[in-house]
């Protein structure tokens, strides 16, 4: 690798200059903006395309189920958001997200309100550990989260006898409604994904608490200088991350009844980390968009469907294009941002 | 004689010598005692088939953790390594199956050279989304995480394949002075990682880029090279893995060898006290982490502990190991 000297010749005529600074400031704002926004426009471009292409992609019914799919993951994935952009990861979401699925259902019996407040308590509880593990402790959030991953797996299995209960929910329940309940044909958990995304954006870019997550994530000894209060912010970001993984949990429940398996959500820190990262959120912390992290899971769900509407291809080859078109994404959106010039070795 | 004498008496009495000596060595102490405790305490521990069964189900964790300590030397992680397990052991049965029945039928020999050259190639791109891309190491190697395993599932057409290789019985049940040659392949690669660490080229540039990546830059390293080489031996090291749990399992299932393999992976290599920010590696240490989770495992089944506790104890094992090990005000 070449040292990044400069090499520029010295000025010669300095309007020239000039015009070629701005033409420069234009290519750079252009890219930073596709790169900034690619993935709403990638997602619009890809159901446009499927749309035209493939008959069965395009139905009213096709795109519901679609987004409905896509729900669980996508409010797991908002949570994720606020973590990412606070320069942490949570590889725990899979685990935490089933903690809330089993808890939920086996609470169920003592009423809806109980089952749902168990849950989100139990969920909430498991980040808080975690963030002031990581806040407190000062230990790489990495780690921490992936200690949380086996850890809270394995009380998953405990509560279930090893895997051996499938608890489902007795009767009917008014939570149930939750999960199979529709609003303008859009079923609610759908509904409940776009809240909670409307409200991680209005909290990310309109509060004093979504401004100290990304100065926490740009520089945390900065943000520590100026005053922020940068433990408190870190730990409350895993909360936010565990009680949005408990959220999609309890819709999963709600919707199926209940008699899910220890082992659900298996590899979801997987999706969920790609649906962000597709969205524009830098791993490196300080930067990052809810907009795009919908955009970004909305577009997983949308390829997979493609890939089974219309290819008709196998589940393997769906993983190949799922993992193949996550590489591309993250290639590209790596040199538009180098292109871009932000100031990296 | 008397001055190692009194060195050692005033280390001993210096109470943050002692804290430091204890924190840059607590994965040994650790398995020392968790070693001491089965000995006194588990029934038929010391007996010749309870260490060859554990022998026998080290090596694959072992080796890929020398792969994925190099890797977070270099400040960054490789989450690919039980894929690229998977595509090896496809690999290797598409090869050594007849033509007849969809194979090539090449000699075994073959057959292994080929699986692993299959895991350099997965190393090697991954070390170019890595390194000239500029993707962060965690996501490249998401995405091949993802498409790899279906592509391991695409080569075996997504069913368990049987396979008659005599020579697999070699790898799992051969021994050499009563140590199985799958342990003594392990270690001989452990001593190779090592070396190529504390006394290569390659190990200081590896280092180097750890510790400074921009630095490294400056100072005219080949950063690239120096990377790219890093996820290959990973890759390298995941594949030979995968063909060792291919003959254990004398048998190709590419949906389950190798599955959450980065995650024992990574724990061996943070248990073992090298640091996730990269700039150091410690090989010795990532073997014994190894060791120590596969052997806390056996350890609480013995016990009759089932796996749901196994589990939760293996957690606060590592929040204890990388709160012991965490930098202190001093070294950072």
């Amino acid at each position: 690798m070449t040292p990044a000297v400069t090499t520029d010749p010295p000025v010669a005529v300095a309007a020239d200059h000039g015009g070629r600074e701005a033409a420069r400031a234009r290519t750079r704002a252009l890219t930073s903006l596709v790169s900034r926004n690619g993935a709403v426009a990638v997602l619009v471009l890809v159901v446009l395309l499927g749309a035209l292409l493939v008959p069965s992609f395009g139905s009213a019914d096709n795109l519901r189920n679609v987004a409905l799919a896509a729900s669980f993951i996508g409010i797991i994935a908002a949570g994720m958001t606020f973590v990412i952009i606070s320069g942490g990861i949570d590889l725990s979401v899979g685990s935490t997200y089933a903690l809330a699925v089993i808890l939920s259902a086996q609470f169920a019996q003592y009423g809806s309100f109980t089952a749902i407040a168990a849950a989100l308590a139990a969920c909430g509880l498991v980040g808080l550990v975690q963030g002031a593990i990581v806040s407190w402790l000062r230990l790489p959030p990495f780690i921490v989260t992936l200690a949380g991953l086996t850890g809270i797996r394995g009380l998953v299995f405990y509560i279930t006898h090893e895997g051996n209960d499938h608890p489902l929910i007795q009767g009917f329940r008014v939570f149930e409604t939750f999960g199979t309940g529709k609003l303008l044909t859009v079923g609610t958990p759908v509904w409940l994904m776009l809240v909670v995304f409307a409200v991680g954006w209005w909290v990310l870019n309109r509060t004093p608490f979504g401004q100290s997550v990304q100065a926490v994530g740009g520089n945390d000894s900065a943000a520590e200088l100026m005053g922020l209060p940068v433990k408190r912010t870190t730990t409350i970001v895993y909360v936010v991350s565990g009680l949005c993984a408990g959220l999609a949990g309890i819709l999963t429940t709600a919707l199926s009844g209940g008699g899910q398996e220890a082992r659900i959500g298996d590899s979801y820190e997987l999706q969920a980390i790609a649906a962000v990262v597709i969205g524009g959120t830098l791993l490196a912390g300080g930067i990052g968009s809810m907009v795009g992290t919908l955009a970004g899971v909305l577009l997983l769900f949308v390829i997979q469907n493609l890939i089974v509407q219309g290819a008709n291809l196998n589940s393997y080859v769906q993983q190949v294009v799922s993992g193949g078109f996550l590489l591309v994404v993250v290639i590209v959106q790596a040199v538009l941002s180098r292109r871009s010039g932000s100031a990296e070795a | 004689m008397t001055t190692a004498d009194t060195t050692w008496r005033a280390r001993l009495t210096d109470r943050a010598a002692v804290l430091t000596w204890v924190r840059e060595h607590g994965v040994y102490i650790a398995l020392l005692l968790l070693v001491v405790y089965n000995v006194v305490a588990t029934a038929n521990f010391t007996t010749v088939p309870t260490l060859q069964l554990l022998f026998s189900q080290l090596p694959p964790v072992i080796i890929v953790s020398l792969g994925m300590a190099l890797v977070i030397g270099t400040g960054g992680v490789d989450l690919s390594v039980g894929t690229v397990m998977a595509i090896a052991s496809a690999v290797l049965a598409k090869m050594v199956i007849a033509p007849g029945q969809g194979g090539f039928g090449a000699p075994i020999a073959v057959a292994i050279l080929v699986a692993v050259l299959a895991g350099l190639l997965v190393g090697v791109f991954n070390g170019v989304v890595v390194a000239v891309a500029r993707v962060q190491p965690i996501v490249a190697t998401l995405g091949v995480l993802v498409a790899g395993r279906g592509v391991a599932l695409v080569i075996t057409g997504g069913a368990l394949v049987e396979l008659f290789v005599p020579f697999f019985k070699v790898i799992r049940l051969g021994k050499f002075l009563g140590i199985p040659y799958v342990m003594i392949v392990a270690a001989v690669l452990a001593v190779i990682v090592s070396f190529l660490v504390r006394r290569s080229a390659f190990g200081y540039r590896l280092l180097a880029i750890g510790g400074n990546r921009r630095a490294s830059v400056l100072a005219g390293l080949p950063v690239k090279q120096t990377l790219i080489t890093v996820y290959a031996l990973s890759g390298t090291l995941a594949a030979v893995a995968g063909v060792i749990a291919t003959a254990r399992l004398r048998a190709s299932d590419p949906s389950y060898i190798g599955l959450l393999m980065e995650l024992s992976a990574i724990t061996a290599v943070v248990v073992g006290g090298t640091a996730l920010s990269g700039g150091r590696v410690r090989i010795l240490g990532t073997v014994t982490g190894a060791v120590l989770i596969q052997l806390l495992e056996t350890t609480l089944v013995s016990h009759n502990a089932p796996d749901s506790v196994a589990r939760m104890v293996e957690a606060l094992i590592i929040i204890a190991a990388v709160y012991v090990q965490r930098p202190t005000r001093r070294s950072r």
